[in-house]
């Protein structure tokens, strides 16, 4: 029988406020255990929750890129379950009125386009954390990371395949960190992925039972996990078996999903408005000023990328992978006086692959933009050969010269002067006879040797399409 | 009657409330009559009637993005049970 694979994923970012959703303690990442839990997020008695405008902000912005509707009235509401990282045993989320609608974004899977349903966004606080290690047979628990804000963001069941979902999960990833509200850091937490998953015939309309995939934090997991649970479903409905509703986590060292628990003890969150928070209105003076804020969205600038610079889709899609690399980009067009395609082509693939190999990040880059556009400049004005600006690249990359001081004092300008090559592949036709009358009797594999010759004998200087050119002329006589 | 006895339980459970066998109907006769008091509600019109989120009609203050806290782990893990290296300590538990 030919499946159906049926995705919705829900998203939790981490929003990149300083201090929490509702208390002053700091959110930085790492911090000694429990100093910076304070009273309002140990949920010790007679506190209460102030809501942080910032976090709010933030999801109002998301809101907008995914051209939602932003409620105008907002409400918070308690979630209830009992959890040692969960001190006050309801978690503050938002229940009946989140503060993002509906809206969507589009991802693009083998050169097609497609749109996927986001159903809503809303506002929570993240929980602590249980560590699990030995304390005499105890939990240790760690509440600096109680109270985080975290924007909760749903999507409709409109993936049909893992592809889809990573594809999803990346641009809604590329997006958050181009509203610069999150960070993005998938290791240390800050965005995290659970994977609602169910199988059903190919052309049945109703949906099969579906399982809620934990925990799966990187988006090479994300595929793999979607992949295996996929595959575990339909050998269970095809050996007569059924699905059950039940979270599943997955276990990337055993590369397999496992039940987390039976939702048998349901859960049953009963959820009101908490009456410790006031509804909040979103004004739409607001909206308007949140939205003559917004940065050009990556949708937008490959666009602008492809009919602006020319850029093929491809190329346009990695440059503006984030708002970094696409500044880089832009900074280093100008730099080398509107070289796009050479522009193009450095970065992402000498650059990235060079960054890549160390794990650095675009903005750690040893070369800046001024310095690449400088090298590019010179491959552009024939003053260096392509081969040679690779060398002048390695040696920018470990130190601090620019690419003209770099060619200057390794002498590594390409020979111009026509007559000194010609005078050159003279004495190397003179003196390989031999490699002329193979040549001569219709080898012509021979040739790549006399270029060999020339360019050893320049120290790879001299222009290859001027060498070919002049060699192949010299040769017919 | 809105309410059954194993209602009664299972709203216990979940509210982590030990409660004796012997109360149980005590309980669910009263919890039953809380509920049917509030379904004559049930009996008004209320089309035209917004939802009330909150009893009191203001919206909430927002507070600037700042840090405001101090660290001040040993006074709070004063009141601990129990604590180690910093982390507060509970009976283990297995998802």
């Amino acid at each position: 029988m030919e499946w159906e694979v049926v995705i919705g994923l829900e998203i939790h970012a981490q929003l990149a406020t300083k201090s929490k959703i509702f208390s002053g303690a700091s959110t930085a990442y790492g911090a000694q255990p429990n100093t910076q839990a304070c009273a309002v997020d140990l949920g010790l008695p007679g506190v209460l929750p102030v809501l942080n405008q910032e976090a709010v902000r933030m999801a109002v912005k998301f809101g907008l890129a995914i051209e939602a509707e932003i409620t105008h009235y907002s409400v918070f509401a308690r979630k209830n379950y009992f959890y040692p990282d969960l001190p006050k045993g309801y978690q503050i989320s938002q229940f009946e009125l989140p503060i993002v609608g509906p809206g969507h974004i589009d991802i693009d899977v083998d050169g097609n386009t497609k749109r996927i349903g986001v159903t809503r966004a809303h506002l929570e606080e993240d929980a602590g954390k249980s560590l699990h290690a030995d304390f005499q047979g105890l939990t240790g628990i760690d509440l600096n990371r109680a109270g985080t804000p975290l924007l909760e963001i749903v999507s409709e069941p409109d993936m049909r395949s893992a592809k889809e979902a990573v594809a999803y999960m990346r641009k809604l990833h590329e997006l958050v960190r181009y509203l610069e509200i999150c960070d993005g850091n998938m290791q240390e937490g800050s965005f995290r992925c659970d994977a609602n998953v169910s199988v059903r015939p190919k052309g049945q309309q109703e949906f099969g039972t579906r399982t809620e995939l934990k925990n799966i934090n990187s988006f090479r997991f994300v595929e793999r996990a979607i992949n295996h649970e996929v595959e575990r479903q339909i050998d269970v409905i095809e050996n007569g078996g059924t699905i059950i509703q039940e979270t599943r986590l997955y276990d990337a060292d055993a590369d397999e999903t496992r039940s987390m628990r039976t939702k048998e003890e349901a859960n049953d969150y009963r959820y009101f408005p908490d009456p410790d928070l006031l509804p909040i209105y979103i004004e739409d003076s607001l909206k308007a000023q949140l939205k003559s804020e917004l940065p050009e969205l990556p949708a937008a600038k490959k666009e602008r990328f492809m009919s602006q610079f020319g850029l093929d889709q491809e190329t346009a899609g990695i440059l503006t992978s984030t708002r970094e690399l696409a500044q880089f980009f832009e900074l280093t067009v100008e730099a080398s006086d509107n070289v796009v395609k050479l522009a193009a082509n450095w970065i992402s693939g000498d650059l990235i692959g060079a960054l890549n190999k160390q794990s650095l990040e675009i903005t750690e880059s040893p070369i800046d933009p001024v310095r690449l556009g400088g090298l590019i400049k010179r491959i552009s004005d024939n003053t260096i050969s392509g081969k040679i600006a690779k060398q002048v690249f390695e040696a920018m990359w470990h130190g601090q010269d620019s690419a003209d001081d770099i060619i200057e004092a390794q002498g590594l300008k390409q020979i111009t002067d026509t007559g000194a090559i010609e005078a050159i592949i003279d004495t190397i036709i003179a003196n390989n006879p031999k490699q002329v009358e193979q040549y001569l009797g219709g080898k012509e594999k021979v040739f790549g040797f006399f270029v060999g010759q020339v360019m050893k004998e320049t120290q790879g200087k001299a222009s290859p399409a001027e060498v070919n050119k002049m060699l192949k002329q010299k040769l017919k006589k | 009657m809105s309410l059954t006895a194993d209602d009664v339980k299972k709203i216990a459970h979940l509210a982590r409330l030990g409660i004796d066998q012997q109360n149980i109907d005590n309980y669910t006769q009263d919890l039953s009559r809380m509920l049917d008091l509030m379904t004559q509600m049930n009996d008004l019109n209320t089309d035209d009637v917004a939802p009330m989120a909150h009893p009191l009609d203001q919206q909430q203050r927002l507070r600037p993005d700042e840090v405001t806290e101090s660290d001040q782990r040993e006074k709070f893990q004063r009141i601990a049970p129990q604590v180690e290296n910093g982390l507060y300590l509970v009976p283990k538990v297995i998802d």
